[in-house]
């Protein structure tokens, strides 16, 4: 299946490689830069570029792209999803996922991808499996292991692999016991130019940190399950009992995981928690053009909004801006025409607002495009949709854990169009 | 300079070198002074999984190939590996010894695989199914015997194994469907706890085997579909008409059954579709599409919405799929619409997908939002994805016919755009249009004449060319001026641009010689010494054709007919039309061209395959400790029948667990088991002893055979299982119905509520007396209901839902022709008066082989009452065998005879006025008889 898998810096060079069955030179990537040439923006890289004897299967994370390359037919998302699982892994075990990183971890990148992969197949991709194999690096380990000279393969044999719930693993202990949730609900929404909603849906996500000892088995359950339309688990969630009881029943892993996603049904109307007031004009024949922004709360269930953040691509035929923001700061680039306003807070009785004028270049016509406007925003203590956590129960060990859920609703792919 | 030193020091201190080795295993150049030293490494270690050789085995296996000789070296130790009482060890021996692509070693990988195979360890046995292919890379000679070790593997039945061994079966034989039979119903009740890789390789390989075991579901529709839209386009041609719809009656009246393997692969990939992983749902999502009824489609839409959530390579891929299902089912994706809309920030690449998307969906009712969406499109800064946005508009207009006029407005107002992609693009699509109807347009093409002196685009240029040229009758005064003009900048055009001027004055010429005849001669010379041999040729052949001259051939006659023919408007399809040739989902279907190894998809088998391969031998211990004689005087009595309980009855308590967990697989048996079970149960009766008898704790089940069928198993009815039987006995509240037991178990762990019949979705005819709803079920108990069905005396199965407090389930009973019918006792002389009434037509007789074991009169009559509720007429011969019955819902009488002759020979003679029955009914006690 995956034959070979190769690592390109943004600046097109291949820092690493890893070979799964019989090695496949570097050339073979000479074909990826080609379609990097021809790509206008880094993203626009087809995701798959067939060569004459190879398929190349790219993705692009943290501006690395990560190369696989195939021989014979396999559907383009097996390859795609595990390209991701590793980049998942990586930042699992080195907190981020740069060139830097990789390459002062390059041992136990080596021994992760070996671990992952057997003849191109996926073999243990389960992090809570690799963590036993493969100790993540700590500080503390780094320096150990410079001294004495080992390194980070466990010593123990890989057990987990062989257990009914690969996802955890046996004899987890913890002193201080807890089970942290948080649900994070996005708020997509194309608003029009009139303020009128286009389109706009919630999806959300519960992601756990879960520390418990011994192996127990957990019991969410919500006020109002009939919201949620469409879910998707993490395997350990058992599958029938949602079904029956619309409860879910899981033995968790242990740490940081994503319990479940799911999307808000679309026949609720979704409760848009800010407006935007614009007035952006360019007269014909003059070469300057005027920029007003307010925003302002609205449907918020009395909660702050915060971390607000404006983006806007202008078009190209504009030189420079010159605004005045009621708050916050804000930034343009006259390379690539995009204006960013850091507002903060909006507070409800002193409404944000940019306010200023563009200059345009001199003698070109208006430009007959309008930008949109990104926005991107936080809201604490609100799940929007109305999702509630019913409650929590643990059977299966004795001790009383310490529970907690924290809601939170955020802009996903906000857009106002001009 | 680092290598020698790593090299010499690597004794003393190996642990501290190998990770600046690692380090380097990337770098190209091989390291044979380190390799030695890295073999004897290797051999020398103790402990088997120390930590060096976890790297030096990495670097072993990268080099192996390039130092083959030095590799051999390490062989031993691995092949002490494969002997540890360790299974992880024994895993990991294995695994690295079949990674070194040495051919020498070939025969101990195989001999070290076939031992794996029959591990103990299913771990290590999904290593020996890793193994498989990599051994066939290295040696593909050992294809045979590799396909033994992978139809054992397949056999397995732990969830560790079952995805590797597929992997196996698809890199090495994926043409070989016939190891998947036996193993298809335990592969699809794995599936789900098979972890995800193997999952999508499952569910890829069995769509393949769905569509060349099972007939098509939509096989009806499709003919219906067809019928009527050929109707709807060629209504004058009647006599084509009305052949179709005799092909759709002819489709109607032969029902489509779904096999009930081909459901339980629906049934069991239905909840993947809740999976994370991307590749999973878009999996399950294109066997649905591939397989599943029309109706049930849709279900995958929602899913694959969902994954556009996600990373944009992801996003790509499943748009470039949706893409393809929309312009078959376009209905499925409509709710999901707005999920399409373009957002500023998306990829290029994913604008344009989506945009292929929301074109296919558009239709009469939406096309007005789809539009007004598309016009703020048109604004964008992206110029590539305002062109796609002009030829999606363009599509719209030609595919829906009420906005054609709106769209061209739209269009023709952005030919004054400023920017020049975006015209040259409009006048494209324009003239696409124009074609359709160009008399109401000629101020359109005016328009585009004066363009042409803007216009920079080759394309567009030539465009509106052709398209002046094309209605020159429209447009005649102008469009002699634009030829002079034309054949001013003629020799700085493009190719295309020359062509369409030739196009152009050859067709003026003809309409209006008198003003062009110079223009036209002036153009074809200049065209005469162009570089390009293209319009060299192209001028010359022109020429000829158009310019009278006195050796010009017959052809110049008609050359008025040849150009200015009617030309048919062009249609603008998807680039994605058509593409669901390929399986979806495949890489071959993303690059719209078959990749090295695609499978293609089979189509669907005119007629099933036998069902019956994928039933499973189940052990005979099995068999006999599950059906339990209930007591001799059963196979006394007169009607032959015999009884067994469907509860568990073994003997002791341990086995009473295990025989449980074989009622899954009670539905795969074959008649040809129950025969030999029946056998056993006969040869049990003689040999049992009284005290052994009263040992057994026995329900005696109404009489008669007890099969029981099952209806809805534990597992898809969450706890709740049900399974019916044909009791045989008269249903009291109405004679004409057939009575049927069926049993609730409620293995759940709390209680069920409110079990009731709902919906009964019957054929014309058909009738179904509901039991009472049973109000409680505690967790753990079973209770038996009876109801009543008249099936109409068919075969027909009778749908209905089974409802309880918190779900339903569709649910069907099927009647086996033998128990449509009842007992009628007739005397001799009776049953030889009817059979004469029921001769000719009504007869049916065929002669057949008796099997082995029907040697004697008692067996022939056990046998055929086992197939059918007939009960036995008396007869003076010995050497004939009689039945009677009446049928349950009309009262048809049905007469049995089975005459046998010396060598195990005999005549079967049905006679029934319902000849499908008779039919029918010879065929199952044929099957009977001859076993």
């Amino acid at each position: 299946m995956i034959h070979s898998l190769f690592l390109v810096n943004a600046s097109g060079d291949i820092f690493l490689e890893k070979h799964w069955k019989s090695v496949v030179s570097r050339s073979v990537c000479d074909y990826f830069f080609e379609a990097l040439e021809r790509a206008t923006e880094p993203e626009n890289v087809p995701p798959v570029i067939p060569t004459p004897h190879h398929y190349l299967i790219n993705v692009l994370r943290h501006r690395i792209y990560f190369v696989a390359v195939i021989q014979s037919e396999v559907p383009p998302l097996f390859v795609i999803e595990f390209l991701h699982r590793v980049v998942d892994t990586f930042q699992d075990y080195f907190g981020v996922c740069t060139e830097a990183a990789i390459k002062d971890n390059v041992v136990v990148v080596y021994e992760l991808l070996e671990e992952m992969l057997d003849n191109g197949f996926p073999l243990a991709t389960e992090s809570n499996i690799l963590k036993e194999l493969i100790k993540p690096p700590t500080i503390l380990r780094t320096v150990v292991n410079t001294i004495t000279g080992s390194t980070n393969v466990g010593e123990q044999l890989p057990t987990g692999q062989l257990s009914v719930v690969p996802w955890r693993r046996t004899g987890v202990k913890y002193t201080n016991n807890e089970a942290y949730f948080d649900v994070i609900e996005e708020i997509d929404a194309i608003i029009d130019k009139s303020g009128s909603t286009i389109t706009a849906e919630i999806q959300g996500v519960i992601d756990a940190c879960v520390k418990l000892t011994g192996m127990p088995d957990l019991t969410l359950s919500f006020m109002n399950p009939r919201l949620l339309d469409d879910v998707s688990f993490h395997p350990c969630v058992r599958f029938k009992r949602w079904e029956a009881e619309r409860i879910l029943s899981f033995i968790p892993p242990d740490g940081n995981f994503r319990l479940l996603s799911y999307h808000v049904s679309s026949q609720n109307l979704v409760a848009i928690p800010v407006y935007v007031k614009h007035n952006i004009s360019f007269r014909e024949g003059s070469s300057q053009g005027r920029f007003e922004l307010t925003l302002g709360p609205k449907q918020t269930m009395g909660k702050a909004v915060e971390s607000v953040l404006v983006s806007s691509q202008l078009p190209r035929g504009v030189l420079n801006a010159n605004l005045n923001p009621s708050q916050g700061t804000y930034t343009f680039d006259p390379v690539t025409k995009l204006l960013s306003w850091d507002v903060g807070k909006i507070n409800p009785q002193k409404l944000p607002s940019l306010k200023g004028s563009m200059s345009l270049q001199a003698g070109a016509s208006k430009p007959d495009e309008n930008p949109t406007i990104n926005i991107q925003f936080k809201i604490q203590q609100l799940a929007i949709s109305g999702l509630k956590v019913n409650r929590l129960d643990m059977y299966g060990e004795k001790y009383k854990p310490f529970k907690g859920i924290k809601y939170m609703t955020k802009a996903g792919k906000f857009q106002v169009r001009t | 300079q680092v290598a020698p030193a790593a090299g010499t020091r690597f004794h003393q201190d190996r642990a501290k070198n190998h990770p600046i080795l690692l380090s380097h295993t990337n770098a190209l150049n091989s390291r044979s002074e380190l390799y030695s030293p890295l073999c004897e490494c290797v051999c020398s270690d103790v402990c088997f999984l120390s930590q060096v050789k976890k790297l030096v085995y990495v670097y072993l296996v990268r080099y192996a190939e390039e130092q083959q000789d030095l590799a051999l070296l390490s062989i031993s130790t691995f092949q002490r590996g494969l002997k540890d009482p360790n299974q992880l060890i024994r895993a990991s021996a294995l695994r690295v010894l079949s990674s070194i692509r040495v051919t020498i070693i070939v025969p101990i990988m195989m001999l070290a695989i076939k031992e794996a195979a029959s591990d103990m360890s299913p771990y290590v046995r999904k290593t020996a199914a890793h193994a498989i292919p990599k051994l066939h890379s290295l040696d593909p000679e050992q294809k045979d015997q590799l396909i033994e070790v992978i139809e054992k593997l397949l056999a397995d039945k732990t969830t560790l194994v079952a995805g590797s061994v597929v992997m196996a079966f698809e890199e090495v034989c994926p043409d070989r469907i016939d190891l998947i039979h036996k193993n298809y119903r335990k592969l699809c009740n794995l599936l789900i706890d098979v972890e995800e890789w193997g999952q999508v390789v499952i569910i890829n390989m069995l769509t393949r085997y769905a569509r060349t075991q099972f007939l098509n579901p939509n096989i009806n529709e499709s003919l219906l579909e067809e019928s009527s839209e050929k109707a709807f386009y060629a209504s004058d041609d009647e006599e084509d008409e009305d052949k179709k719809a005799e092909a759709a009656t002819l489709a109607k009246r032969k029902p489509y059954v779904m096999d009930p393997d081909h459901r339980l692969l629906l049934r069991n990939t239905k909840p993947l579709l809740q999976s994370r992983n991307a590749a999973v749902v878009m999996a399950v999502a294109q066997l649905y599409f591939h397989l599943a009824p029309k109706a049930e489609v849709g279900i995958i839409a929602k899913a694959l919405v969902r994954l556009m959530r996600s990373h944009s390579e992801v996003q790509y891929v499943v748009l470039q799929n949706v893409a393809t299902m929309t312009i078959k089912r376009r209905g499925m994706f409509e709710p999901y619409l707005k999920s399409f809309y373009i957002r500023s920030t998306d990829p290029t690449q994913i604008k344009i997908l989506k945009l292929e998307v929301l074109t296919n969906l558009a239709n009469e009712t939406n096309i007005s939002t789809i539009l007004r969406e598309f016009q703020t499109y048109i604004k964008s800064m992206d110029k590539d994805f305002v062109a796609a946005s002009i030829q999606a508009i363009g599509r719209c207009a030609t595919n829906i016919g009420e906005v054609r006029d709106t769209c061209l407005n739209g269009l023709v107002q952005l030919l004054s755009n400023r920017d020049e992609l975006v015209v040259a693009e409009s006048v494209v699509v324009i003239k696409k249009l124009l074609q359709m109807q160009p008399e109401q347009h000629s101020d359109i093409i005016k328009h585009m004449a004066k363009l042409i002196d803007n216009i920079q685009v080759p394309m567009a240029r030539a465009s509106i060319l052709w398209l002046i040229g094309e209605y020159c009758e429209h447009v005649p005064k102008i469009a002699p001026d634009v030829l002079r003009n034309m054949a001013k900048t003629f020799t700085n055009e493009e190719d295309i641009v020359k062509l369409q001027i030739i196009n152009l004055a050859a067709k003026l010429y003809l309409t209006n010689s008198k003003q062009t005849k110079l223009l036209t001669q002036y153009v074809l010379n200049l065209a005469k010494y162009d570089q390009n041999y293209d319009i060299r040729d192209r001028a010359r052949f022109i020429r000829q054709l158009i310019v009278p001259t006195d050796k010009s051939g017959a052809l110049s006659k008609y050359a008025k007919k040849l150009f200015l023919a009617l030309k048919p408007a062009p249609v603008l399809q998807s680039t994605f039309k058509d593409r669901d040739h390929f399986q979806l989902g495949s890489l071959s279907h993303l690059l719209n061209a078959k990749a090295a190894g695609y499978q293609e998809l089979p189509d669907w088998p005119e007629s099933a395959p036998d069902p019956s391969v994928r039933n499973v031998e189940v052990k005979d211990s099995v068999c006999a400790r599950r059906t339990v004689l209930t007591g001799p005087e059963e196979s006394d009595s007169g009607s032959g029948s015999e009884s067994a309980s469907a509860s568990d009855e073994s003997g002791s308590g341990s086995e009473s667990e295990e025989s449980r967990e074989e009622t899954e697989s009670e539905d795969e048996e074959e008649d040809e088991e129950k025969e030999k079970k029946r056998k056993k149960r006969l040869d049990k009766t003689k040999a049992k002893k009284p005290a052994e008898e009263s040992a057994e704790r026995c329900t005696i089940a109404p009489s008669g055979s007890i099969k029981m069928y099952e209806l809805l198993h534990r597992i898809t009815g969450e706890g709740l299982a049900v399974e019916y039987c044909f009791s045989r006995q008269p249903f009291s509240p109405d004679p004409n119905m057939v009575a049927v037991q069926i049993q609730f178990t409620n293995n759940t762990n709390s209680e069920t509520k409110n079990l009731h019949i709902e919906e009964p979705r019957l054929q014309s005819g058909m009738r179904i007396r509901e039991f009472t709803e049973i109000g409680l079920q505690p967790s753990g108990e079973s209770v038996t209901v009876v109801m009543g069905i008249d099936f109409c005396d068919s075969t027909q199965a009778a749908n209905f839902q089974l409802c309880t407090h918190t779900r339903k389930f569709f649910v069907s009973i099927q009647p086996p022709v033998g128990e449509l019918m009842t007992p009628v006792f007739l005397t001799e002389n009776d049953f030889k008066k009817e059979q004469g009434k029921l001769m000719g037509m009504n007869e049916i007789s065929e002669k057949l082989m008796l099997g082995e074991k029907c040697v004697n009169e008692h067996v022939i009559v056990e046998r055929v009452t086992a197939t059918a509720n007939l009960s036995r007429v008396p007869c003076g011969s010995e050497k004939e065998c009689r039945f009677a019955g009446k049928t349950v819902s009309s009262g048809c009488l049905v007469l049995v005879t089975v005459p046998t002759k010396e060598g195990g020979g005999a005549q079967l003679t049905v006679n029934c006025e319902k000849m499908l029955i008779g039919t029918l009914l010879v065929k199952d006690i044929m099957q009977a008889l001859s076993q």
